[in-house]
């Protein structure tokens, strides 16, 4: 896997439960058929009411008019990222729009597991409350051997929690194929 | 040391004599339960895994209930209750419940235990946060994402890292102003949506053990609005007797050790409660009902699988009956089971069902219905800038369907109050 992540930032605030992320009118398309499930990418994030999307400003989309990606790949969270519901179209959306990265001061406890055992994106968590000094379109890089997070348009750097017991699970890919790697399955 | 009773299920079900507190164990699943929302990517994933001539690890052991977008035009989401029907007929699956048969019971959580599913000391894994509704019985039970429902398919298996416990006494007698849902936002408000995270709730205290299984199910539903793992409620007497009534199957009671470690516990007294609500946009945002009384509103909404069960409507009718409801008011019994009841059961002689179609409301079919939107069709979905008050568990921005919304949450009590004034209401002008 990839140990530098580089990406746009888009912040957003604490509390971002999953209706925000893909809200529940669009749980209904097909994950297999690829024009159906880029809709993913398409609406992600689009439950976040406008002045809270892209932070600090906000009114700013993560999705570009009719886009299926979106130009920014590290998403910077606060508290509770990820809470409500259960739904892995959560941080799938995210994944079909182009995130590669989340870093929050902490997350829901059913999100951080989808995002680690779907393979779906890197949930890192953050040491000290983050999404008040980086701002949305900052150029980040994350650089997974050192845990460390570099903010290359205003030359800071701030260290991130190691991913811990489940960093195996990220480094395969995800959980089938630990699994198979480890010979479980 | 002692162990809490979610510590003794977990340890069981992993085939060891202990566990402690974030030690990483593989659990044996007893019931795995899924929806026509997380049931069809949860059966692709399976199948792109172990192969679409496979069959799932225990037959019996899987309970689908379509629930979630039933009564809808949408041709997507009548598509996902297709998938699980073909999965059904490939797999002869003998716990589906169809949309369209006698079978079909609604709301997976209040299905779950109306079908004798909910059984104390086992281990129960549903693709739904409100999984951890079934705790009331005295089970693990929590919520999961597709990809683990699908490794559960195939192999009866899940990886958990053993939760701390938090405990939750209630002590003195419930009074006639309060429900469970009080208690439980009484709790959110002070923990708030992350107090739990990872850990277990548990419920405890004469008042908790004073309640029925319904309101029960109210507690332990909420647990994941605080970031709970599970909530749950060791089993007594009134458990056994539900329980036996619905199913012979198998189970086995279990109870925290006297001397066993919690990370921390809270004491409340009944009598020193008063009617709660939480208001937009999160379901900690708690204040008294006396705060915002007077709040003008546009819909009431008293259903889900934490509002919708036998006891919130006929908690609702002891306002409704002889009274006119002032703003919409929608009634989303939770299962058809439900709504059988509300047929049955009398208030000075008068059906539930009665009482609240006399006030004015709304009666839908059984499903999860406007509680997270849905599709546009959906009934009672919140529109605009509607000012919602509802027995639902969530208020995040957009949740009922409309990001300029308001919703409070609240009890059924206090619901149905503010729907015969119009106007966010104390229930107590009603009852004292």
């Amino acid at each position: 896997m990839e140990k530098i992540i580089k990406g746009i930032a888009y912040v957003l605030g604490d509390k971002i439960d999953t209706d925000q992320i893909i809200p529940a009118e669009h749980l209904v398309y097909s994950m297999s058929d690829e024009s159906e499930a880029r809709k993913y990418g398409q609406f992600a994030l689009s439950g976040v009411p406008a002045e809270e999307a892209g932070l600090p400003a906000g009114n700013q989309p993560f999705i570009d008019g009719d886009e299926f990606e979106s130009r920014y790949g590290i998403i910077i969270g606060g508290g509770n990222f990820g809470c409500g519901s259960s739904r892995e179209h959560a941080p799938y959306a995210l994944n079909k729009a182009g995130v590669k990265a989340i870093i929050a001061e902490s997350y829901a406890r059913i999100f951080y597991r989808n995002s680690v055992d779907g393979g779906f994106l890197v949930p890192y968590e953050s040491m000290e409350k983050l999404n008040d000094s980086i701002r949305t379109g900052d150029e980040l890089e994350i650089d997974m051997q050192k845990n460390e997070l570099r903010n290359l348009s205003r030359n800071t750097m701030h260290r991130l929690r190691p991913l811990g017991d489940v960093l195996p699970i990220i480094e395969a890919g995800g959980l089938f194929e630990y699994a198979r790697k480890s010979g479980m399955i | 040391m002692g162990m809490t009773i979610t510590e003794k299920i977990l340890a069981k079900s992993a085939g060891k004599s202990s566990v402690a507190p974030g030690e990483s164990i593989w659990l044996n699943v007893d019931t795995l339960m899924t929806h026509d929302v997380c049931g069809p990517p949860t059966i692709a994933i399976w199948k792109k895994e172990f192969g679409t001539k496979a069959e799932i690890w225990d037959k019996n052991k899987l309970v689908i209930f379509p629930d979630h977008y039933i009564f809808t035009e949408n041709e997507h989401a009548n598509r996902n209750v297709q998938v699980l029907r073909e999965f059904a007929g490939e797999q002869q699956l003998p716990n589906y419940y169809d949309v369209g048969t006698e079978r079909y019971k609604g709301v997976c959580h209040v299905a779950l235990a109306e079908e004798g599913y909910n059984l104390p000391g086992t281990v129960l894994i549903g693709t739904d946060s409100h999984s951890c509704t079934s705790g009331a019985f005295g089970l693990f039970s929590t919520g999961v994402g597709n990809t683990d429902a699908a490794f559960i398919l195939g192999t009866g298996k899940i990886w958990e890292k053993v939760p701390e416990s938090m405990k939750f006494i209630f002590e003195g007698e419930l009074p006639e102003y309060l429900t469970a849902k009080d208690l439980i936002l009484q709790i959110l408000g002070d923990i708030t949506t992350d107090g739990a995270t990872y850990r277990a709730m548990e419920f405890d205290g004469e008042a908790v053990y004073s309640l029925n299984m319904d309101e029960r199910m109210t507690l332990t539903n909420m647990a994941i609005e605080a970031g709970g793992m599970n909530g749950i409620i060791a089993a007594d007497e009134k458990t056994e007797t539900y329980v036996k009534a619905r199913t012979n199957r198998e189970y086995e009671i279990f109870n925290s050790d006297g001397d066993a470690r919690y990370h921390s516990s809270y004491h409340y007294d009944c009598r020193e409660l008063e009617p709660v609500v939480a208001k937009p946009h999160s379901p900690d945002n708690r204040g008294t009902v006396r705060e915002v009384q007077g709040t003008e509103l546009t819909k009431c909404y008293i259903g889900s699988c934490t509002g919708g069960k036998l006891s919130d409507f006929t908690a609702s009718a002891k306002i409704l009956i002889n009274q006119k409801v002032r703003v919409p008011t929608f009634v989303v019994p939770a299962t058809t089971e439900v709504a059988a009841q509300l047929e049955q059961e009398t208030l000075k002689g008068i059906s539930i069902k009665e009482i609240l179609e006399k006030a004015g409301c709304i009666i839908a079919q059984s499903s999860c219905a406007a509680c997270l939107g849905g599709p546009m069709d959906t009934t009672g979905r919140a529109v605009d800038k509607d000012v919602v008050i509802s027995t639902t568990n969530r208020n995040f921005p957009g949740r009922m369907g409309s990001k300029q919304s308001e919703v409070y949450l609240a009890s059924p009590l206090t619901v149905a109050a503010s729907a015969v004034r119009g106007v966010i209401t104390d229930p107590r002008e009603f009852l004292i």
